[in-house]
This record gives C-alpha cells, sequence and structure tokens, in this order.
C-alpha cells in the first residue's frame, strides 16, 4: 500500500520541518518528505490542503482498563478513542486487575492490542508484586515479554528500603523506573488540593509536602542507584523546583504532567464536580501556571493524557467517595493547542511535547516524520472546533472536565503502521 | 462556576445547601421569618398549616438524635408529614446508591428531603440531581455534610447571637476547637462573615486548623487567654471522641487546658459575653461544667431557636 500525503502544512518537530510538504509512504514506512521517491505512485492519496500533517501522537499514560474493569472501558473501546485523537502510541500504567506484574498477562495484552490493529501499546510492568510494594516483579521476564518500563501506577511503595531495592534491581538492568511521587502518610484520606479550596468544601486536603516529600526522597535515592528515572504527573512548582534543582546539579531524570493539570485547578471543583476528582489532586493557580511556564521551556519534558475511563456511578456519588481519573484521549490533540495558542508557542514546539519529547521519555523509536520511520501519523485540522459531549466521546469514559467547553484543532486522519485506522467522515 | 444551586432564577431560597454564598438579607430574612415562630411552641395547639400535605424526609445516613428530632419537630408543626430514615442501616448496606435512594424517594412524592451525611457535598449531589431529573418541586436541606456545612445550625447560632446582642456589626466572635473537622464552625464563620461581624477569631491548635483557614475571614489564635480577650460571643465546638488522642491531640486532659472554656478564661471575654456549643457537649473537654452552666451559657436556647428557625427554612423552601 502507497500512500500519498498531499500539500498538507508538515510539522515534524524532531527533523524541524515546519513548511508545506507532501508524504510518501510504502510498506508501512514513511519513504520521504518534500521528494517523492523514485517511481512512486500512489495506491491512495489524502488531500491534506489546509490540514496539519504531524507525526502520530505518542501518549504516556492512558489505562485502558483490561483486564478486569471492562465495566469502564475495554482495549477495543479506548484504542478506538485513542486513534480517533491522532495518538498512534500510548504507554499504560500496570494498575489493572490482576495487576501487570507477571509476563503473561503483558503478553496477552500485546497480543490483544495487536490483534486491534490501532495504536501501538506500551505497557508497564508493574514495580512490585500487586502493586503491593512488597515484593519485588520478574523485570527481566517482564521486560522480555513486552513492558517498557516498570512503575507503581499512582500509589507509591511507602517503605524506603524496598523502594530502595527495587530501583537498585532496575538500575542493574537498565530498565526505567516512572513513579509518580505522593507521599502516602501526608496524602492519606486526602481527596482535594489543601487549599482555601478543599478548606471551605470541607475535603480532606493533600498538602503539596506530599509530593515535595516524595519527590526529595527518590531524587536521594536517583543519586544513590543511578537509575533511570521518570516523575509522572508533577502537580506543583514546588515539586518542580525540586526536580529542576536536582537537574541543575546534573541529575538525569524526565517529568512530565497532564493536560487536565495544564488547564485545571482546584477552583475548578465548584460546587463538588467530581469530574475534578484527580490524582495527583488539582492545585492551586500559581502552581498550574508554573507548570504551564515549564511545559514551555523544556523543564517538563512532556505532556499525557493521563487517560482514565471511570464509569459514572463511580463519578455519581460524593466528591470524597468518586474514583479519581477523566477521560483524555480524544482531548489531548485539542488541550495541547489550546495551552499552545494560551502561551503563544509555535505549534511545533507544543507538539513536540505529544511527540518526540514524549518518545525521549519512553525511549520508544517513534514520533517522527523520517524517511525508513513507522508510518504513524496525525492528520488534524487546526482551525475545526466542536464542543466536548458525553455523546462525542468515543471513549466508554465519559468523565471529562471538559464536558460542554469548545475546543479547537480536531482529527482528520490517523495512520499507524502506514494503515489509515481513523478517518473523519 | 456554575449558578449559586441554592437559589431560583427569582433569588428565592430552592435548597438549603451551605452559608457560603447566601446574601445577608436572605440570611435576615430567615432569621425574621423564625422570630414568630417561637411564639408557637408557647400556644396551647403548636401547629401551622404552611406544610400541610407535604412529605418531609428525613434521609439520615449518619447517626444524629438531636438535629434529626428538631427537623422532626419543626416539619411536624408545620403540620407536614414526616418519614424518618436512618439509611445507614438500611438500604445502603445492601447496596444501593444514594441517588438510587432518592429517585425511589422522589417516586413516593417526597416534597422535601433533609439530608445528613458523612461526606461533604452529598446534599448538593442530590440537589444536582433533582436539577437534572427535573424536579423543581423537591427541596432539599443540608443537615450536616461530611466537614462541609451544617447551615441550619449556622443559622440558629445568628439567630441566638442576634437575640442577646441585636447588632452584628459590633461583635467580636470567637470559634474555637476543631475547626478543622467541623462543618458547624464553617458554617458560623461563613454566617458571620455575611452578616458583617467586623471580627471573628478562630482558636485551635494548629493540628486543629483548616489550611489557609484565615481566607475564610478569621483571625488566627493559638493562645485562647489572648483569643477570648474581650469578645462578646464564645462558639465552641465538640471535639469528636476518637479525635482526642492520636497524632491531632495528645490527650483529652491536655486539650481541656489549653482549649478548654473555664470560667477563669471565660473571665477574660466581655462580661456580658455568651457561650454557644452546638452539642452534645463534652464536659471537661472543650467545656467546664460551671460554664456550661453558668449564666453566660445560652446553649439551651440555642436549641430551642433551633426548632424555629428550621420551621422557618422549611416553609421559606415551600413557598418557592
Amino acid at each position: 500500500m502507497k500512500i500519498l500525503i498531499r500539500n498538507g502544512h508538515v510539522i515534524d518537530p524532531a527533523n524541524k520541518i515546519d513548511a508545506r510538504n507532501d508524504v510518501f509512504i510504502a510498506a508501512g514506512r514513511i519513504v520521504g518528505v518534500g521528494q517523492a521517491p523514485n517511481g512512486f505512485t500512489a495506491n491512495r492519496t489524502i488531500d491534506a490542503d489546509r490540514l496539519i500533517v504531524a507525526p502520530g501522537l505518542i501518549d504516556l499514560s492512558a489505562r485502558l482498563r483490561e483486564p478486569g474493569f471492562e465495566h469502564k472501558a475495554t482495549l477495543e473501546s479506548e484504542l478506538t478513542a485513542a486513534v480517533a485523537g491522532g495518538i498512534t502510541s500510548l504507554a499504560c500504567p500496570p494498575d489493572t486487575e490482576p495487576p501487570l506484574d507477571e509476563p503473561g498477562l503483558v503478553e496477552m495484552l500485546k497480543h490483544r492490542a495487536r490483534n486491534l490493529n490501532l495504536a501501538h501499546v506500551y505497557p508497564h510492568g508493574a514495580l512490585t508484586i500487586k502493586l503491593k510494594g512488597q515484593t519485588l516483579t520478574e523485570m527481566g521476564e517482564l521486560a522480555e515479554a513486552g513492558c517498557v518500563a516498570f512503575s507503581q501506577a499512582n500509589t507509591m511503595v511507602q517503605d524506603t528500603q524496598v523502594l530502595l531495592r527495587a530501583l537498585q534491581y532496575a538500575a542493574t538492568f537498565g530498565h526505567s523506573v516512572w513513579l509518580q511521587p505522593q507521599d502516602s502518610y501526608l496524602a492519606r484520606e486526602g481527596v482535594a488540593h489543601d487549599g482555601e479550596v478543599a478548606s471551605r468544601l470541607g475535603l480532606a486536603g493533600i498538602p503539596v509536602l506530599a509530593e515535595t516529600v516524595a519527590i526529595a526522597t527518590v531524587l536521594q535515592l536517583v543519586r544513590s542507584t543511578g537509575v533511570r528515572l521518570h516523575f509522572a504527573r508533577i502537580s506543583s512548582a514546588a515539586g518542580l523546583a525540586l526536580i529542576d534543582e536536582a537537574r541543575a546539579g546534573g541529575l538525569k531524570v524526565t517529568c512530565d504532567v497532564s493536560v487536565n493539570h495544564l488547564h485545571l485547578c482546584d477552583v475548578d471543583i465548584g460546587y463538588f464536580n467530581t469530574h475534578c476528582r484527580l490524582q495527583p489532586p488539582l492545585r492551586s493557580h500559581s502552581d498550574r501556571d508554573a507548570l504551564r511556564r515549564a511545559l514551555a521551556d523544556g523543564r517538563i519534558d512532556a505532556l499525557c493524557s493521563d487517560h482514565t475511563p471511570v464509569d459514572d456511578d463511580a463519578k455519581q456519588v460524593p466528591f470524597g467517595e468518586a474514583e479519581s481519573g477523566a477521560t483524555g484521549l480524544e482531548l489531548l490533540l485539542p488541550l495541547t493547542l489550546k495551552w499552545a495558542r494560551e502561551m503563544k508557542l509555535p505549534m511545533s514546539t507544543a507538539l513536540a511535547r505529544i511527540t518526540s519529547d514524549a518518545a525521549r521519555v519512553l525511549g520508544i523509536a517513534a514520533g517522527t516524520l523520517s524517511p525508513g520511520a513507522a508510518a504513524d501519523l496525525c492528520i488534524f485540522d487546526p482551525r475545526a472546533a466542536a464542543r466536548v459531549t458525553r455523546e462525542s466521546l468515543k471513549s466508554q469514559g465519559k468523565n471529562s472536565p471538559f464536558l460542554g467547553l469548545e475546543l479547537t484543532g480536531w482529527t482528520r486522519y490517523t495512520l499507524a503502521g502506514g494503515h489509515v485506522v481513523f478517518e473523519q467522515r | 462556576m456554575a449558578n449559586n444551586p441554592q437559589l431560583d432564577a427569582n433569588g428565592n431560597l430552592k435548597h438549603l445547601l451551605s452559608i457560603e454564598g447566601l446574601p445577608s438579607d436572605m440570611i435576615t430574612a430567615i432569621l425574621d421569618t423564625a422570630e414568630p415562630f417561637t411564639e408557637v411552641a408557647e400556644r396551647e395547639v403548636k401547629k401551622l398549616p404552611l406544610l400541610r400535605g407535604k412529605s418531609v424526609f428525613n434521609l439520615f445516613f449518619e447517626n444524629s438524635t438531636r438535629t434529626r428530632t428538631t427537623f422532626e419537630i419543626a416539619a411536624k408543626r408545620l403540620s407536614a408529614d414526616v418519614i424518618n430514615l436512618n439509611v445507614s442501616t438500611s438500604s445502603t448496606n445492601k447496596g444501593e446508591t444514594l441517588l438510587d435512594t432518592v429517585d425511589n424517594l422522589v417516586a413516593m412524592h417526597a416534597d422535601m428531603f433533609v439530608v445528613r451525611h458523612a461526606s461533604s457535598g452529598a446534599p448538593h449531589l442530590i440537589a444536582q440531581h433533582l436539577e437534572a431529573t427535573r424536579r423543581p418541586n423537591v427541596h432539599v436541606v443540608n443537615a450536616g455534610d461530611g466537614r462541609h456545612a451544617h447551615p441550619t445550625q449556622g443559622l440558629l447560632d445568628m439567630y441566638t447571637i442576634r437575640h442577646y446582642k441585636r447588632d452584628f456589626t459590633r461583635l467580636t466572635v470567637a470559634v474555637v476547637g476543631d475547626i478543622l473537622h467541623s462543618r458547624v464552625a464553617r458554617s458560623q464563620i461563613h454566617a458571620l462573615t455575611t452578616l458583617g461581624v467586623p471580627e471573628v477569631r478562630a482558636i485551635a491548635p494548629k493540628t486543629l486548623l483548616p489550611s489557609d483557614v484565615e481566607r475564610l475571614g478569621v483571625r488566627v489564635f493559638h493562645d485562647m487567654r489572648e483569643g477570648l480577650k474581650d469578645v462578646d460571643v464564645v462558639m465552641m465546638l465538640r471535639l469528636q471522641n476518637e479525635r482526642m488522642t492520636g497524632s491531632l491531640l495528645p490527650s483529652p486532659q491536655e486539650y481541656f487546658k489549653f482549649f478548654g472554656l473555664t470560667e477563669a478564661k471565660l473571665a477574660l471575654a466581655k462580661p456580658d459575653a455568651i457561650v454557644l456549643h452546638p452539642g452534645p457537649m463534652n464536659r471537661g473537654v472543650e467545656i467546664d461544667s460551671a460554664v456550661a452552666d453558668g449564666v453566660q451559657a445560652v446553649i439551651l436556647p440555642q436549641v430551642t431557636f433551633g426548632i424555629a428557625v428550621r420551621m422557618a427554612v422549611m416553609s421559606m423552601l415551600a413557598r418557592g
């Protein structure tokens, strides 16, 4: 199958391409940008006039809910949502039921995802058995089964001795470890950012200290072990400052932020809106602004959807009892573009955070339109505007804090491995 | 932020969920409406027909005797039919969700829900659900939700203060005790600041104060003697048993020593200062018996006024 994408505005941050160009695809790979390879005749031509042609988006965190939570979402529903959002590669946290702590589960997940032939799935293996923070998993076996990193999803290893050993063991084999930094004692019972909003609403608070104490501890352990460490979902300015300082001192750690934390803060909880029950919690205005700036200047490496489909029953309860998380696969692109517009950033910088930068963090060869690369592309209309509604979301999760908001920049075509996997009709 | 869910398009009271967001003239209107109701109890026939034919459901997901009883009395004095549901011991144990319970009761033609729930925001959730399912004639009264609000308690406290002190704009009021976990304290603070009390003080150890509490408009004191100096009103809070020892406080004895209200400490307040307590009291923990039973305590009048204030709220909701 040979495909010609004609007349689009190609933005490939990895290759610093930002111009009107044709893109040529053959046998699942990019075979040329601008210049047609010799003897190229397309089986299909996609007219990308007035559209942006970008590498397929890479989402650093998307819960697909299989196995174990099929009443919330399925691989098929969520991967359909992913490609509708222009996402061609995604990493999924190991907090399925059972958790991804043994190779068979990972192989099954990879196999089922491959059969669906939509987006590429990169599972994270559990760092400890059942994510309990006590016993190390067989990281070597899990890596061979396809795990690209190890994590505790959104919990922490409470026992610092176990954590030290887990990081030492991962470092032995060069595995990457992702941690969402939150001290579980300081966050105990908390459901919202510990500040004025939580105080008014009578919600138990999670102090910023829960994040900074965890980051400070992990940074010490990284210095000692030399492990490749990624901080997932930074939520506070103070947490960010600790990471900045460590990096200035030469420590190689990376971090990301979710689109929710880029656009929302605790005030958005309003009258107990459970769609704003998130983990980590939405923090203050000034935290949000610090995250927006840090993502712009690259101190935060990448942006992700932190997609978490939750069923209505688990959200239509009082705030503190609600399950945390928001659906996001389909909103990653328009919310990234919204941030870029508001920050007056070039579109290429914004797209880098969800393509080439995300690929670097994840350690995968993707996120670029270089000749020879897999033909994963997101072709979108930067001017198309549409309101986010329950009906418009393909994800089984309708739990979005952005419901009702009009967003701009929607995917028209998604290609994965040279196949058109989504096409807006 | 969404529209104020408590008021209808004409600014009338639709639900009573929190004192925060109520305009001061609405609070005053409730207190004024309560005024004649205090006399109803003195009559031989203690009934008014304002809620005749209406069904009031006391929906208590958390145990309470006093609040439930006073709501029941208030509704009955307005001639309503009152149905008491202690849901903590019924359907939710069988797995029914809060909103399923509400839908079932709406199908039984409930006109008003008086809701107590351990989770902050539960009455808001019910009110939002009634809006979403287009039940504009069903009203919700928050009878205490988590740490969030206990608006009728706040209102009856304001009624009591007004009864004894008249003018809110010349008062110094201290709220003392476990403000962190107290829905009563939050409702009191919102009511006092909305009614124009120039100085509201919060007196507590740091472990019992919510973050950024100053933003609610209070001045914080950790030394009770300093905080009580020249106040007109002392509002004591109940300390829950489970919080008396642990990581919040070392012991009830030490708490009493530093934050219990004794005659000696009360002497630092104005000579005519009044003492309120929402009950039930822990004598010897947050308040000394000599004060609780003393001439400055207005704790029993609070209970009496509470019925009139709840009658006022229910009658205003029913009137629409």
